[in-house]
């Protein structure tokens, strides 16, 4: 059994002492991070980063991986305790979640989170380790038309699920994609927009964008908004564990979650956010048992079908990422650039020529979904704690830490100026309702989308029609109309805003 | 006409002007033929692209009416102004006073952005975030970052 060898290949790598050290702490940070109110998975990621720096590629990964499901987890402990999500895929979580809290159960609605993403983190770990070695193996097969298509492909998806304007997502995307044409070209070796910069010439670092758009950009619309009175249920989180009714509730929630979950997470520009809408919707399409809390109002199937559908559509969205090296969303994004800032070109290679890392990490996100499980449920007190502190007091700190974070990225201090100035488009961005995360989506495969896209054109001398005589390139690209045409359409554009009105 | 979207009608302008802006710079590279592009090729359709769909959102923001008008709304700029000045302050600072003096910098400043600011407690913040950053990104982590003012003396 190849599959068994591969995990116990993983295990032995994710069980070595240092290893679970590291997949602890970034779990810890993670969450520590992430429980900060209104800043999510990308922005904690973006200011973690320097703090794996000084490791190796491997515990690097597997850290940066922990971080991810803490502020993963963190985000919904916000969401179900003080109604603001940290993220986008627990917006879904708050609806119920809070509810449940209001009513004193806000116990049993953070242990099903945690116990729905702690058993779809397990089977979506298996469901990599299962399909990522045939995936490699179509990888080898795509030549630069196939990863063009397919890219373009991620980004429609991702565009997709933006809320708001499917126009001005889209136009998000091809500014993101501009900004990574900031660079010098790999093939004529020209510096482009570089201003006779000569920071700009190796381009903008993805990382001040990511720091000042999501870390920057989010403090200031936090402190423009109105100083809003919040509820903490910091007393009444007393009886944590679920009666055997809710378990009863939650068992066939989690499941279908899971299931659903871990074949969204795959698609291009899927992952978390999708699993998490799509969950809420069907569990409010099946009907429950009779005399059942009605949705809206404390379900639990509420907050354990999204909760595990966000974790398993997180845990399989790294097939994309290590398979073909295509971040299928912002999170994977700044992965792919961790990876690279550790030497390691992501793509279809990785497993063969660094298995001890590949099957590590597969293995250690298993680690990190129990290092949650026994870290969370008992330290949720301490994360309470920590939404007491008011903004204004925690607010300096994110900073200095996002400021310390750009610094380093380079020792040197353009970053922080770049990060600055990018803090500002943020906050026209967010003023002018444009969703950012296609940006850095765009911004990272920007400069691949071009060199894939040239080479496609150089070996068909100029024909554009090699991206749709090449049936595998034609079948993405027309899977990539099929999506906008579908999503325009009249009835399903009005169940989208419909989906996005209920999260607000 | 009037502007039924005001949101709308500001981003599509901005994607107009960014977008033709790198279209127009793209001018400066060599824009190659299809069989062989040259640099110039990807940002300059790209840059036409994003200033054909600004048009589009333009086009909508005068056209389609918006309850309410869409208006951008209170933009902050006072709370935003000491934000990205502490930051700005921070990066001068960092390379010749050192993150120990820079870091209270860019707290006491970026402080004043809150509202309700109090000298106490952005100089308690200053002094446990200083220590805490000195303790895990300078002892623990091993990075190289300034910290004392470079007039001390290395």
């Amino acid at each position: 059994m190849d599959l068994l060898n591969n995990l116990a290949l993983g295990f032995g790598v994710a069980f070595t002492l240092t290893n679970v050290l590291y997949a602890f702490a970034g779990a810890v940070l993670g969450t520590l991070i992430g429980v900060l109110p209104g800043l999510g998975p990308v922005a904690t990621i973006a200011m973690l980063l320097p703090s794996v720096y000084a490791l190796d590629a491997t515990p690097a990964l597997i850290m940066l991986a922990g971080i991810y499901y803490g502020a993963q987890y963190g985000g919904s402990t916000t969401a179900i305790l003080i109604n603001v999500p940290g993220e986008a895929s627990s917006v879904v979580t708050a609806i119920d979640g809070y509810k449940m809290a209001r009513k004193g159960r806000a116990g049993p609605a953070l242990a099903s989170a945690g116990l729905g993403s702690f058993f779809a983190g397990c089977v979506g770990t298996l469901v990599i380790a299962a399909f990522a070695p045939p995936l490699t193996e179509l990888a080898f097969k795509f030549g630069p038309a196939e990863y063009f298509s397919l890219m373009a492909l991620g980004l429609i998806g991702a565009v997709v699920l933006a809320s708001g304007s499917l126009v001005k997502a889209i136009a998000m995307i091809i500014l993101g994609l501009l900004l990574g044409q900031v660079n010098t070209d790999v093939i004529s070796g020209v510096p482009r927009y570089s201003f006779d910069i000569p920071e700009l010439t190796d381009g903008i670092d993805f990382v001040a964008i990511a720091m000042g758009v999501f870390g920057f950009g989010e403090i200031i619309a936090n402190l423009s908004k109105p100083a809003e009175h919040r509820e903490v249920f910091t007393r009444d989180v007393k009886g944590l564990w679920p009666s055997a009714q809710d378990f009863k509730d939650m068992t066939p929630a989690v499941l279908r979650g899971t299931a659903l979950g871990s074949i969204l997470g795959v698609l291009p520009g899927g992952g978390a956010l999708l699993s998490s809408f799509a969950s809420y919707t069907l569990e409010k399409k099946t009907r429950g048992r009779p005399g059942e809390v009605p949705f809206g109002e404390g379900n639990i199937r509420g907050v354990a079908g999204p909760e595990s559908a966000n974790n398993a559509g997180a845990q399989t969205s790294f097939i994309p990422m290590l398979t073909l090296g295509i971040p299928p969303n912002a999170v994977m994004a700044l992965m792919v650039g961790a990876m690279t800032i550790k030497g390691i070109q992501p793509g279809p290679q990785v497993m063969t020529s660094d298995p001890q890392l590949f099957w590590g990490l597969i293995a250690s996100m298993w680690v990190g979904n129990l290092m949650l499980i026994i870290l969370n449920l008992p330290l949720i007190g301490i994360w309470i704690k920590l939404l007491t502190v008011p903004y204004r007091i925690l607010y300096p700190a994110i900073l200095a830490f996002c400021c310390i974070g750009l610094y380093t990225l380079n020792n040197n201090n353009f970053d922080v100026f770049v990060g600055a100035l990018f803090g500002f488009v943020g906050l026209a961005f967010y003023k002018l309702g444009c969703e950012p995360a296609p940006l850095l989506l765009g911004f990272i495969l920007g400069p691949m989308m071009e060199e894939n896209l040239r080479r496609a054109l150089l070996l068909s001398r100029g024909d554009w029609s090699t991206f749709v005589t090449r049936p595998l390139s034609a079948g993405l690209l027309i899977a990539a109309v099929l999506m906008i045409v579908i999503v325009s359409l009249p009835a399903i554009k009005s169940k989208r805003e419909e989906a996005f009105q209920d999260a607000d | 006409m009037k502007i039924k979207s005001q949101k709308d009608f500001w981003s599509g302008l901005m994607f107009i002007v960014i977008g033709i802006v790198f279209a127009v710079g793209a001018t400066n590279y060599s824009f190659g033929s299809s069989a062989r592009p040259g640099p110039a090729y990807f940002p300059f359709g790209l840059g036409i692209l994003l200033a054909l769909l600004g048009g589009l959102v333009l086009f909508k923001a005068l056209v389609i009416e918006v309850e309410g008008g869409d208006p951008i709304g209170y933009w902050g700029f006072k709370s935003a102004a000491f934000v990205l000045v502490a930051v700005v302050l921070f990066g001068i600072a960092i390379p010749v006073l050192g993150m120990g003096l820079a870091l209270p910098l860019l707290i006491i400043v970026g402080s004043l952005g809150s509202g309700e600011f109090s000298l106490k407690e952005a100089l308690i913040s200053s002094v446990v975030i200083t220590a805490f950053s000195w303790l895990v990104f300078v002892e623990g982590l091993g990075l190289t970052i300034p910290v004392w003012p470079t007039f001390l003396g290395s």
